[in-house]
């Protein structure tokens, strides 16, 4: 099983978790600091400009994909602002507006332009390819030591990696200024943290995962990833570092769990074929969620 | 070219007091939308004194604070700190926000409320060593709660957050510490606590500023008061500031429902 498991299943399992990893990180932060959505808003904003950027360069990769979904965020950013000012429209339907809509712009785009070469299309934007991102060149666990196999690993892998490994050191450094002036902004400013920037250094950390993560996944995982995880954790620790651990397992074991099941769960109870993985781990992330609820030791308050 | 003279050595004179003043603001003005919360406000604390704020709600005593901490951004006015630019004097103030101003669901313990004091000092990354853990300890020991220390900072009362408050400020070890509405919502067993610590911090050379909403404490907690409505209407010695003229002049109609009582606050 040791060559067909490294061929077909390692490659996606492991970029399901550095995804998984990767949105819950910076999720913890945002849904302390009650901006939860913004993790919603921006897969959804990030779809016209990676279409855009691809209709531009015809490529796709990493950069000009970044690149496009940076200016795309802005776009956002402006048109929220017009439309609170001149519509004098509450913020929160501001935004809801500007982020369907610039998600529904972009969908439209896909379908009229010419896509086919490369698997870039609107069901790929929502569920990703996953479960396509073999690794032909693997021959068994040895290969993983072999740098002329290594060579033909899918690049989402390594490109994933790097967006986990810059979230995890952006969250290293900045732990302590980030932590403080997620509870007290207040008393952070008066100790002269500046949190204008480090809370835009969380929202671009954020956009790295959202962006790295859509091509491989889509955005429904990404959307379920920066919620699902660190809210169960919160409730099953009443301290901060403790939470974030927690919310990187469960997204890892939401991973492993959701691909596992979305490949043999059909086949278990006698269906055939294979569901959705990135579908099923968005699934089993709500599922870890609703057992959290349940269960945790600290899902009521003050106890 | 007298005039000129005398003008001269009154700045000279207003200079100095400045200089040694640990905190004093000149012109400070602060709008949050049309109309300024603050306008034109010059306030200069005396040094090893306790002085209050008092106002009627919406004087923007908060707001003073705030701006003179560089919390918010004023639109106009300069803020100095035993006479430096605010922003080279941060290590010499504490800061202890309005209570209700956090999330108190937030996942996180005492202890580790007190230590976010000694963030100057830590750093980016220093680590934390036993004599930090003692030094935040012994900040606890000082309001009371050291019982408290490994709790969720949400199963404390009202008057055991506020204390938690006051030993972060505390592990800064600062020379100016401004409270914003320290007692507000707290047990009288708190009050009093926390009116203790200080004072001894009065009495060890500090100087203590305070938002304050208790009119009748006033003469026996504070030295100096600044009587503010959106402008300074009158700041001194609690002796000679805190009359009902002044007070009048501050609260305008509404010193009735303030409750002050005419026999002490006569002046």
């Amino acid at each position: 099983m040791g060559a067909e498991f490294v061929a077909l299943s390692l490659p996606p399992i492991l970029i399901g978790i550095c995804v998984a990893v990767a949105c819950a990180l910076p999720g913890n932060f945002l849904l302390l600091r009650r901006q939860a959505l913004i993790g919603d808003a921006i897969s959804h904003v990030v779809l016209p400009g990676i279409v855009v950027a691809f209709l531009v360069t015809g490529l796709v990769a990493t950069g000009p994909m970044l690149l496009g979904a940076a200016a795309a965020a802005v776009i956002a950013v402006i048109a929220i602002e017009a439309i609170r000012r001149l519509g004098r429209i509450e913020a929160g339907a501001a935004m809801g507006v500007v982020f369907t809509a610039m998600f529904a712009g972009g969908v439209l785009l896909l379908e009229q332009s010419d896509t086919s070469s490369v698997h870039l299309d609107v069901e790929h934007a929502l569920f990703g390819n996953l479960e396509s991102l073999i690794w032909l060149d693997a021959t068994g666990w040895a290969s993983l030591m072999d740098p002329v196999a290594l060579a033909t690993i899918p690049v989402e892998l390594p490109r994933m990696a790097l967006a986990l490994v810059v979230i995890c050191a952006f969250l290293f450094l900045f732990w302590r200024p980030l932590s403080l002036s997620t509870f007290d902004e207040g008393y952070a400013q008066g100790l002269g943290i500046a949190p204008g920037p480090l809370g835009l250094g969380l929202v671009i950390m954020s956009a790295i995962a959202a962006v790295a993560a859509f091509d491989a996944v889509g955005s429904i995982i990404v959307i379920a990833m920066f919620i699902c995880p660190p809210a169960a954790a919160r409730m099953m620790t009443n301290r901060l570092g403790h939470q974030v651990a927690w919310s990187a397992g469960f997204a890892a074991l939401a991973a492993v769990l959701g691909y596992v099941l979305a490949g043999y769960g059909p086949l278990w109870i006698g269906a055939g074929g294979s569901v959705s993985a990135a579908g099923m781990i968005a699934t089993v992330s709500g599922l870890i969620l609703g057992v959290a609820a349940m269960a945790g030791p600290h899902r009521t308050r003050n106890s | 070219m007298n005039i000129a003279l005398v003008t001269d050595q009154a700045f000279e004179v207003d200079r100095a007091a400045r200089t040694a003043s640990p905190l004093s603001v000149r012109g400070l003005t602060v709008s949050y939308g049309q109309t300024p919360a603050i306008f034109s406000v010059d306030m200069t604390v005396r040094a090893g004194a306790m002085t209050a704020i008092v106002g009627p709600n919406g004087a923007g005593k908060s707001t003073l604070l705030k701006a003179a901490l560089g919390v918010v951004t004023p639109l106009a006015g300069s803020v100095s700190v035993f006479g430096q630019p605010l922003a080279k004097m941060r290590d010499r103030i504490a800061y202890v926000p309005q209570r209700a101003s956090v999330d108190w669901d937030f996942p996180t313990r005492v202890i580790d409320v007190v230590m976010m004091g000694l963030y100057r000092q830590l750093g980016l990354l220093g680590r934390i060593r036993a004599k930090h853990r003692a030094q935040a300890m012994n900040c606890l020991e000082r309001v009371g709660m050291t019982d408290f220390a490994t709790r969720q900072i949400g199963q404390l009362s009202g008057g055991q957050q506020q204390r938690v408050f006051l030993a972060r400020a505390l592990a800064q070890d600062a020379d100016i510490y401004v409270l914003d509405e320290p007692f507000a919502g707290v047990d009288a067993a708190t009050e009093k606590a926390i009116i203790a610590v200080l004072k001894e911090l009065r009495d060890t050379g500090r100087t203590v500023l305070a938002v304050h909403h208790d009119l009748t404490t006033v003469p026996d907690y504070f030295d100096d008061v600044v009587l503010l409505n959106t402008q300074v209407v009158a700041a001194g010695p609690v002796v000679d500031t805190f009359t009902e003229t002044n007070l009048q002049a501050a609260y305008g109609g509404r010193l009735a429902t303030a409750r002050v009582d005419p026999e002490s606050a006569a002046g």
